[in-house]
């Protein structure tokens, strides 16, 4: 597991595949060898105001790299400063967005950036414990936090007295189990709580009531790891990384239909097409067809879209799709769009909790109609019903997901309608069949090359 | 005093509470917001989205049961946003929805039926096949046939888990293929599960004893009193073809709320019974007949009379049921007083009269039912709070919720479904000195000195001061709102009055009131209606063999305290008249005269609940056959028999008479009622004893003797509910075992599961002098870790174990 490419890396700046020697990078030593630990020492030592460290954060323009691009210093200034109960700090990794995999990686390759993250992250909101929710398909990327948290705990980053200070951040590691929807921050406190994963509603929000009624902060692993960062490099120097409301670099998890699917850390703001190409490009050098640029839940974006995109949550939100959480799909000319769709929807309908009825009822009619479009049997009027459907969940469901499976068909309509009308009145697919087998056979030799 | 705001709904300007929500705003206010998962008496779930609204400066609609208010909100209900949402929203709930309602049980009294005409589209626009949920049985109440039609609102997994207090219900399964689903295997045996029916919007929990029997606008919907518990539940009663095939509650918050138990919603099946009489029957050569209404009377009156006179006066003896209504149990006393006799009563499970001529007044429950839930702290004694009255443990779980504290000292340690602060179970001999323990560890940890009333300081050996006993006399410290009560357990104790004193005094200790949870309708009507006896009581009129006795709605072989003694009495009698809608197999034996009398369903009548509040009720129906009120089988006994004053037009004649003899605080056409009768309140309620009260003394058991503990099973407590045959498939209805520690199985060298003979005296015990002869009967011996060692649970009121004596006696155990 590595990086395989970063442009002026920031996260994983010494640990990129050209780096000497990966495999002990992870350690304790290592990451304190790279000035890791600085930001808390300094925290620490010259008793910096939690205030001051959100404020700074606020400055840095990070933003939340989970999917919904909060920015990270608004939301912790949101937990009650005057709460005299217990407060809690939560990171979430339950990664479970098709596409993204930058969290895993993290914590197999800079697990000590995350957990000096949070314990700066508890410090500014006044939390005493963290949890660390991990998603449950990545057990080797738990059995490594795990270990990292041993040593940052044997060398007093974490603990009840904190480098001797007296500050006191202890951090418990919790695993899913596969569903999609404990991702979401709500979900996952009812999770973290023993009970079944779905989500609240909202308000409040969990920094009014959250891990068992107590404010609560939840931020991405990506986001916890920024901080030390953002801390030592100084907000503007991060800001500066970026571009302004889009501070510092961003894990992209490149998949699909590319030469060296993986992950890369570049600039927020780097044209599409540079990383793109850092990713060695569209396989087979074949033609780029359409990019979902932010994991399933964002728009697809067509290929002409993409290549004038600068990667960054403002310009991939003008352009109609999110950078969500950098789960860059590519999609080149051999895919049938109909046939993707029925993938994300039947994706949805399977994860949709079940509580409210636009998302239960609607993701699972969605996705039976794609796949009857799909099947070849299609009706007249099926599309002008997809995006009622999808009009009619989006902002009406409990939490996201709703909301995600109606973009996903609203994205994939509205640029590829004709491909949908094709299949409707012909029954068959758009793009010729031959096509579509040497997509196969491009499938078939990346699984061989990548086994093993 | 809490603040409003002002909120403008639709451009009319209401006032709210601050806090409230929108739905409930509204609904204030008189505005209806469609709504499915909504329950005004659950947690919002806002997962059904039907209750979408629009508030400006919201960017989406917003479900109106989980928005609170803010001064200067602006809703709109009639939107294009909102009539959007509402017709996507019912599109949705419709997808996989049967669109079968002419054969749906649910239909014409449906929610999403009814919101569908009002809100949805009139097209459906799908082509996919329809879920399909695997039907699921939880047992003999509620049906979950058709839970393809549920709509996953989860109001029934609320219900459960926040008023019946346990998880019996939740949801498996994700996404579309979620469903509701008890445990596998597992029935729902919550004594509240009847309510699932209600809180279902749609047909997918249904009546298993009602559906596919009539429809709703087939039906006649009269109001009702329930005859079951203490509370006087306020039932709607449907009625078809003269019959009453479904009860439903009527909202009180002041009693009920908006819940039923289900002795009160199924036992109407007991009232079209076949064991419903339709004609009097007199002992002809031996054997019953049927005979015309006049030649019964007139049969009866004689009979009275003349045996009266052969015999003298106190050779008459009137037991009524504490169920029976005011009205009638005055009737019956009168009569009897009227004959010349004092034998009289009404508390035929009672063991223990010795507070009688002690009371200061009619004991109740020494506080309103919606006071209950307000409580900072209460005690209950000698009660199986579920099972004896499923509202009463209902507000006990409401304050408990409310972080009051709920402690019990009981028989055993049944799961109250109740968050207790603490809990002792004891030995029925032991409870006495239990109560004390916790008396005196209150009165020492508030630095009082002992109290050492003679009340106190009696023959029994004191209980051991243990943590439990301390925790509960600490749960009351500092509380400010407290009370004690005490539940049939106590009452029907051999040591009730002593049970009673020493409750008084902790009660008095601790600032605490002290109150009666009653166990039957007209506990406190029968003080009302005057039937204390003067002459012998409940149980003495049975242990001392009468001549002559009057039954009015009692069946004594279940519904007295020593069923064996009880029946013995009855078969030896000259004469035994029985005014009763059933006509049950014993009563066959011993009965000379049977009058078919009408169950609360068919005659007017009242019930004093044990908050002590009037109750009046019409007939839902015409009696069946040639039954008759009971009250005009007793005025036409009473002119019969040439006595005055039984000249009533009709029941509420009597009833006038009564509560203005007693103070009767009365109020016309108040509460929810009103339309039926008049609400009022009796006086004269008081729980204190006077300072002459010696209670009666305990009889110690022998050493090593196994003490029989009782409870009355919730669905044979009366004779109408154990005739329901729903009801009587129920786990509570299972047949009774002898429970017993496994201590105390092992000392008797017993295993679990084997089948044990009982033995116990029959004749009367203790005070009285036993009178040698021995009941038997052969049940399961069970282990059963919620007893107290050396004690064998039997339960009463069950024809298996109507052999035995006293609920609360001593017993023998040997394997059969």
């Amino acid at each position: 597991m590595a990086i395989l490419g970063a442009i002026d890396p920031i996260l994983t700046k010494g640990l990129d595949a050209d780096a000497s020697d990966v495999s002990d990078a992870w350690r304790c030593r290592a990451y304190v060898d790279r000035g890791g630990y600085a930001a808390l020492r300094k925290i620490v030592s010259e008793k910096i105001p939690p205030a001051r460290v959100i404020a700074e954060v606020k400055k840095s323009a990070l933003r939340g790299r989970g999917g919904a691009g909060f920015p990270t210093g608004l939301k912790w200034s949101f937990m009650p400063s005057d709460y005299d109960g217990d407060k809690y700090l939560i990171c979430n990794s339950d990664e479970g967005e098709p596409g993204s995999f930058k969290d895993r990686d993290l914590l197999l390759l800079n697990p000590h950036a995350v957990i000096e993250g949070m314990v700066i992250g508890a410090y500014a909101i006044g939390a005493k414990r963290a949890y660390h929710y991990i998603h449950g398909e990545i057990p080797e990327a738990c059995a490594r936090f795990l270990e990292a948290l041993d040593e940052a705990r044997a060398a007093g980053f974490v603990g009840s007295d904190i480098l001797g200070s007296g500050l006191c951040v202890e951090i418990a590691v919790h695993r899913g189990r596969g569903a999609y929807v404990c991702g979401e921050e709500t979900a996952m406190l009812e999770s973290l709580e023993g009970k079944r994963g779905q989500p609240r509603n909202k308000p409040p929000f969990p920094a009014a009531s959250g891990f068992y009624g107590a404010p609560t902060t939840i931020n991405n692993t990506e986001t916890f790891a920024a901080v030390p960062f953002v801390l030592s490099m100084g907000a503007d120097a991060y800001l500066a990384a970026g571009k302004p409301g889009n501070g510092g670099t961003k894990l992209f998890s490149v998949s699909g239909h590319i030469e060296r699917p993986g992950n890369y850390e570049v600039p927020l703001g780097t044209p599409f097409g540079t990383l793109l190409e850092l990713a060695g490009g569209v396989r087979a050098a074949r033609a780029l067809k359409a990019c979902i640029p932010g994991g399933t839940s964002a728009a697809v974006l067509p290929a002409e879209v993409m290549m004038n995109l600068a990667m960054d949550y403002d310009s991939i939100s003008r352009a109609g799709s999110m950078l969500g959480s950098g789960a860059v799909i590519v999609l080149d000319e051999t895919t049938c769009m109909v046939g993707a769709l029925e993938a994300i929807t039947c994706f949805y309908q399977r994860e949709s909790c079940g509580q409210c009825s636009p998302c239960r009822e609607g993701t699972r009619w969605m996705h039976r109609i794609v796949r009857r479009i799909e099947n070849g049997e299609g009706r007249p009027g099926d599309l002008e019903t997809l995006e009622d459907i999808a009009r009619n969940i989006s902002g009406r469901s409990i939490c996201a997901l709703g909301d995600a499976a109606s973009a996903a068909v609203q994205g994939f309509l509205k640029h590829f309608r004709g491909e949908f009308a094709h299949h409707v009145e012909r029954g068959e697919c758009l793009v010729p069949r031959e096509v579509q087998r040497e997509g196969c056979r491009l499938r078939e030799i990346s699984k061989e090359a990548s086994t093993p | 005093m809490t603040n409003t705001v002002s909120i403008e709904i639709d451009g009319k300007k209401i006032l709210a509470k601050e806090g409230a929500t929108l739905i409930d705003a509204a609904r204030d206010a008189g505005i209806s917001i469609p709504h499915f998962c909504y329950h005004k008496k659950l947690s919002v779930a806002a997962n059904c989205r039907m209750c979408l609204v629009e508030v400006e400066k919201m960017p989406k609609p917003v479900p109106a049961c989980a928005t609170r208010v803010a001064d200067g909100m602006k809703v709109f209900l009639h939107s294009e946003l909102v009539l959007g949402a509402q017709k996507a929203i019912l599109e949705f709930l419709l997808i996989n929805h049967p669109l079968d309602c002419p054969v749906c049980d649910q239909g014409g009294e449906c929610r999403l039926q009814d919101l569908s005409m009002r809100y949805g589209g009139t097209r459906s626009r799908t082509r996919e096949a329809k879920r399909v949920v695997s039907p699921k049985d939880i047992g003999p109440l509620v049906s979950m046939r058709e839970m393809s039609r549920c709509i996953h609102c989860t109001r029934c997994v609320r219900f459960c888990r926040e008023i019946a207090g346990l998880a019996e219900l939740g949801v498996v399964g994700r996404g579309g293929d979620s469903e509701i689903a008890a445990f596998a295997g597992r029935s729902v045996d919550s004594e509240l599960s009847g309510n699932l029916i209600d809180v279902c919007p749609v047909g997918a929990l249904t009546s298993k004893p009602f559906r596919f029997r009539a429809r709703a606008w087939e039906l006649c919907r009269r109001p009702s009193i329930s005859p079951h518990d203490s509370f006087g539940t306020n039932v709607a009663l449907d009625v078809k073809d003269e019959r009453v095939v479904r009860v439903l509650p009527r909202e009180n918050e002041e009693i009920n709320e908006c819940w039923l138990s289900d002795r009160d919603r199924f036992s109407y099946e007991g009232l079209n019974s076949p064991d419903r009489l339709k004609k009097p029957l007199i002992r002809i050569d031996g054997a019953l007949r049927e005979v015309e209404w006049n030649s019964a009377l007139d049969y009866a009156a004689h009979a009275l009379k003349s045996l009266v006179e052969a015999h003298g006066a106190d050779a008459l003896a009137s037991l009524a049921s504490p169920s029976a209504t005011l009205e009638e149990i005055h009737l019956l006393q009168k009569l009897t007083r009227a004959l010349g006799s004092g034998n009289v009563d009404f508390r035929p499970r009672r063991r223990d009269f010795s507070t009688d001529g002690h009371r200061s007044g009619i004991p109740w429950l020494g506080m309103r039912i919606a006071e209950i839930a307000e409580l900072d702290a209460a005690l209950v004694v000698g009660s199986f709070p579920r099972k004896d009255n499923p509202l009463f443990a209902l507000r006990l779980r409401q304050l408990a919720k409310k972080a009051g504290r709920v402690s019990m000292l009981s028989l055993a340690d049944d799961d109250p479904r109740i968050d207790l602060a603490a809990r002792v179970a004891v030995r029925p001999s032991e409870l006495p000195a239990a109560l004390e323990a916790i008396l005196r560890a209150f009165a020492r940890s508030h630095g009082e000195k002992e109290p050492g009333s003679r009340v106190l300081s009696d023959t029994t050996a004191p209980y051991a001061e243990t943590d439990a006993i301390r925790a509960i006399a600490e749960s009351f410290a500092g509380a400010k709102k407290s009370a004690i009560f005490l539940g049939a357990g106590a009452e029907h104790s051999p040591t009730a009055g002593r049970i009673h004193a020493i409750a008084g005094a902790f009660a008095r200790a601790s600032g605490a009131r002290l109150g009666f949870i009653g166990d039957a309708a007209n506990g406190v009507g029968g003080y009302v209606a005057g039937a204390l006896p003067t002459g012998l009581n409940a149980y003495e009129m049975f242990a001392q063999p009468r001549k002559v006795y009057l039954l009015h709605g009692v069946e004594p072989e279940l519904d007295c305290h020593n069923p064996a003694q009880s029946l013995f009495a009855l078969r030896h009698a000259d004469l035994v008249v029985a005014v009763t809608p059933f006509v049950g197999e014993t009563t066959l034996e011993y009965a000379d005269v049977v009058l078919p009398a009408a169950p609360f369903s068919e005659t007017s009548g009242s019930f004093v609940n044990t908050e002590g509040r009037v109750q009046s009720f019409e007939g839902a129906c015409r009696p069946l056959g040639e039954s008759r009120p009971a009250w005009k089988i007793f005025c036409a006994l009473g002119r019969l028999l040439g006595l005055p004053g039984f000249d009533y037009a009709s029941s509420a004649a009597v009833r006038d008479e009564i509560l203005v003899s007693t103070a009767f605080e009365g109020r016309e056409g108040v509460g929810e009622i009103g339309r039926v009768g008049r609400v009022g309140w009796v006086e004269g309620l008081d729980n204190a004893l006077d300072e002459a009260f010696a209670p009666r003394e305990a009889h110690p058991a022998a050493a090593g003797a196994l003490e029989r503990v009782s409870d009355v099973p919730i669905h044979f407590s009366d004779a109408i509910v154990r005739r329901a045959a729903a009801l009587r498939e129920t786990k509570d209805a299972a047949a009774p075992e002898a429970r017993m520690h496994p201590t105390t199985l092992e000392d008797l060298k017993i295993s679990d599961g084997e089948r044990v003979r009982i033995r116990q005296a029959s004749g009367s015990s203790g005070a009285f002098g036993a009178s040698g002869a021995s009941g038997e009967t052969t049940l399961t011996a069970r282990s059963d870790t919620s007893l107290p060692e050396g004690c064998v649970r039997v339960a009463a009121a069950h024809p298996s174990t109507a052999a035995l004596g006293d609920m609360f006696g001593t017993l023998t155990v040997e394997r059969a």
